[in-house]
């Protein structure tokens, strides 16, 4: 027998009765702040993540992938918009959102602050980046804040053919010239460990991840789901014949997962810190993106206000 | 100015609340909604309203728009177990 | 008919698109704002798209064997045929706005041309395409009037650029041989520089802009006799398939 309706259920007890929690409902500040976190940080790398991949919308090598490129990034513009949309229920304001982004002061996935170099990278983000995000979102479809579920939901049905694109980049380079081949290889060399990185520091030193759990705001822990992307993510770097970066990496039958080698943290850290490749470059796009943009918005308010006057002038 | 958007697919019975957007105006707004949240496929109806023009419940408040929810039970379909045999219930 | 005419033709149209998608492309996560970027790239991607059915027809007119690709990144500056306009550089969004909407305004009127053409493949891709670029000349006459009749500023930056771009919209409705050969299959370009400019001028008078003054049209790019600017555009967008020749990609 199904819980009816709610309202008196306690706060807790509805997330562990799989009830959504809802905008207007009574939230310990905490979960509240948790999640307004955690769900612009998401929108922040869906925005900052246009970037790399537009670096190379230009240059697309045919007109079909310069289409299939230009979608994905417009898909991530919208998976921006759906989590700001989301933070705002919270009572987060976009425009402080922003800011904090801008200033610095709010984090985005450390994945974005790596270059794109070769067409290559454009194929090992679709693969391994999205293949990361997918395995993180697919879990969150079923978190206890209504709106960031089904903001998750549309987002993944809108990401399938993303990690596909990807691999069929590569797939095709793996096929083609010695050079090409050599570009994959050499992709995959520098987008393996941040990748995996992804995933966030291990569970014994991820602070916020107990309360999280039981707030069904974070589902399956990280390292759990960065043994899932090994395990699934190995096979498919044979079937293109590449090496993954890792002299530990081996099949272990009684675990029935792969081992792995360690994970860099130290350059994990010095990107979260500030110090990745593109932290500055990425930052100051954005910068002056919404610098350069400031005339066009108050255009844009000016005139809305002119015609709202002359309505009521009416 | 934020809005709240919309959408009633081609053969959909109903607007189904969509998620939100920024806009100056109501005018701006559709328009983006076209693109943020149909991908411009035809057939399409958006509303889009005004988030501040929206007054919502609060659920969380024991008010007289819900019954109690312990002793009335029997009004969910879920409370009676069915039959496996017994189609279309 | 001539099949190089229709080619000729088709060139240009295709050329058009993909030379303003490059360009839209360059918006990509620096737009002014995020509900723009995703609106912005959705033009881009429709105009990638009818490229694209104008080059493969104009290849298969052809018949020399030649694909989208081979026509998009093998030819060189001076077989591009698009117009001056389009290949003009993004500049501020006023820049950006005043180019799609001069051009739109005309693609439109084009489309429409078009779609009572006698030929069954140019009137086929002319109707997919005209429905897009009503909303493409609804999107861009709105910025037109939004930033023209916005703030003191916005107003100067699209005043300034409307008079900027003018010189390259002469190009639009000159017709070659090209085009006059065509005859039925094609269009009267000539005839549509009127409802042209009764479009320009009533966004021009809702936007509180000033149409530019008269003057000495710009012209060369469907001859291929382009700015120093597409050099520039094709080196970068033509760099894989130049550096890697021969590859799938």
């Amino acid at each position: 027998m199904e819980t009816v309706a709610a309202p008196e259920l306690s706060f807790q007890a509805r997330i562990d009765e799989g009830v959504k929690i809802e905008p207007k409902d009574a939230m310990p500040e905490a979960y509240r702040q948790t999640l307004i976190r955690q769900i612009s940080q998401h929108a922040h790398s869906e925005i900052v993540g246009q970037l790399p991949e537009g670096n190379w919308i230009g240059r697309a090598p045919t007109l079909q992938r310069k289409a299939i490129l230009l979608a994905k990034v417009q898909d991530e513009a919208g998976h921006g918009l759906y989590l700001y949309s989301a933070a705002e229920t919270l009572g987060a304001s976009r425009n402080d959102l922003v800011a904090d982004l801008l200033s610095g002061k709010a984090k985005y996935s450390s994945i974005f602050n790596y270059p794109t170099l070769t067409w290559a990278d454009i194929g090992a983000i679709g693969w391994l980046v999205d293949g990361a995000a997918i395995m993180n979102q697919i879990p969150l479809c079923r978190c206890s804040y209504g709106p960031y579920a089904r903001a998750m939901v549309r987002i993944c049905k809108e990401e399938s053919f993303h990690q596909r694109q990807g691999f069929d980049i590569l797939r095709v380079l793996c096929q083609g010239t010695a050079a090409q081949k050599a570009m994959a290889q050499d992709a995959l060399k520098r987008w393996w460990w941040p990748s995996l990185m992804m995933f966030g520091p291990p569970d014994e030193q991820s602070s916020h991840s107990a309360q999280s759990m039981q707030w069904k705001i974070k589902l399956v822990s990280n390292d759990g789901l960065r043994q899932k992307f090994v395990d699934q993510t190995v096979p498919q770097a044979d079937y293109l014949g590449l090496r993954v970066p890792d002299p530990d990496l081996k099949w272990n039958e009684e675990r029935g997962h792969y081992d792995f080698g360690p994970i860099p943290w130290e350059e994990f850290h010095q990107v979260i810190r500030g110090h990745g490749p593109c932290n500055r470059d990425r930052l100051l796009t954005r910068q002056k993106a919404h610098h350069e943009g400031a005339w066009v918005r108050e255009a844009l308010n000016a005139y809305a206000r002119k015609q709202e006057g002359a309505s009521h002038a009416v | 100015m934020l809005f709240e958007i919309f959408i009633r697919s081609q053969h959909g019975l109903a607007h189904k609340h969509v998620g939100s957007l920024h806009a100056p105006d109501a005018a701006m707004a559709l328009a983006n909604a076209r693109d943020v949240y149909t991908r411009r496929h035809e057939g399409v109806s958006i509303w889009v309203v005004p988030s501040a023009a929206i007054t919502a419940s609060s659920p969380g408040n024991k008010e007289p728009l819900f019954e109690p929810a312990n002793n009335k039970v029997y009004r969910h379909p879920g409370f009676y177990d069915i039959p496996p045999e017994v189609k279309n219930l | 008919m001539a099949a190089p005419a229709v080619f000729e033709f088709c060139l240009r149209l295709g050329d058009n698109d993909l030379i303003l998608s490059q360009r839209l492309g360059g918006w990509c996560g620096r737009g002014p704002v995020l509900e723009e970027d995703l609106a912005l790239t959705n033009v881009a991607l429709d105009l990638l798209g009818q490229a694209r059915l104008w080059l493969s027809h104009a290849a298969a007119v052809e018949g020399r064997g030649r694909h989208e690709d081979q026509l998009a990144f093998l030819r060189d500056a001076g077989e591009f045929r698009n117009l001056l306009l389009v290949e003009q550089p993004n500049g501020d969004y006023a820049h950006t706005m005043a180019r799609q909407y001069y051009f739109d305004a005309w693609h439109m009127v084009l489309l429409d041309a078009l779609s009572i053409s006698s030929d069954a493949s140019l009137r086929d891709i002319a109707a997919k395409a005209v429905k897009e670029v009503a909303y493409h000349l609804q999107r861009s006459r709105d910025w037109m009037i939004r930033l023209g009749d916005g703030t003191e500023e916005s107003h100067r930056r699209l005043q300034a650029a409307a008079d900027q771009l003018w010189p390259y919209t002469g190009e639009m409705f000159a017709m070659d041989e090209v085009e006059a050969s065509l005859g039925d299959a094609g269009c009267d370009l000539e005839a549509l520089r009127a409802p042209w400019r009764e479009e320009v001028q009533s966004t021009f008078a809702r936007a509180t802009l000033a149409i530019p003054a008269a003057g000495w049209m710009q012209r060369g790019g469907k001859q291929g006799v382009h700015s120093e600017k597409l050099g520039l555009l094709l080196a970068e967008m033509q760099f894989l398939q130049r550096a890697y020749p021969g590859a799938q990609w």
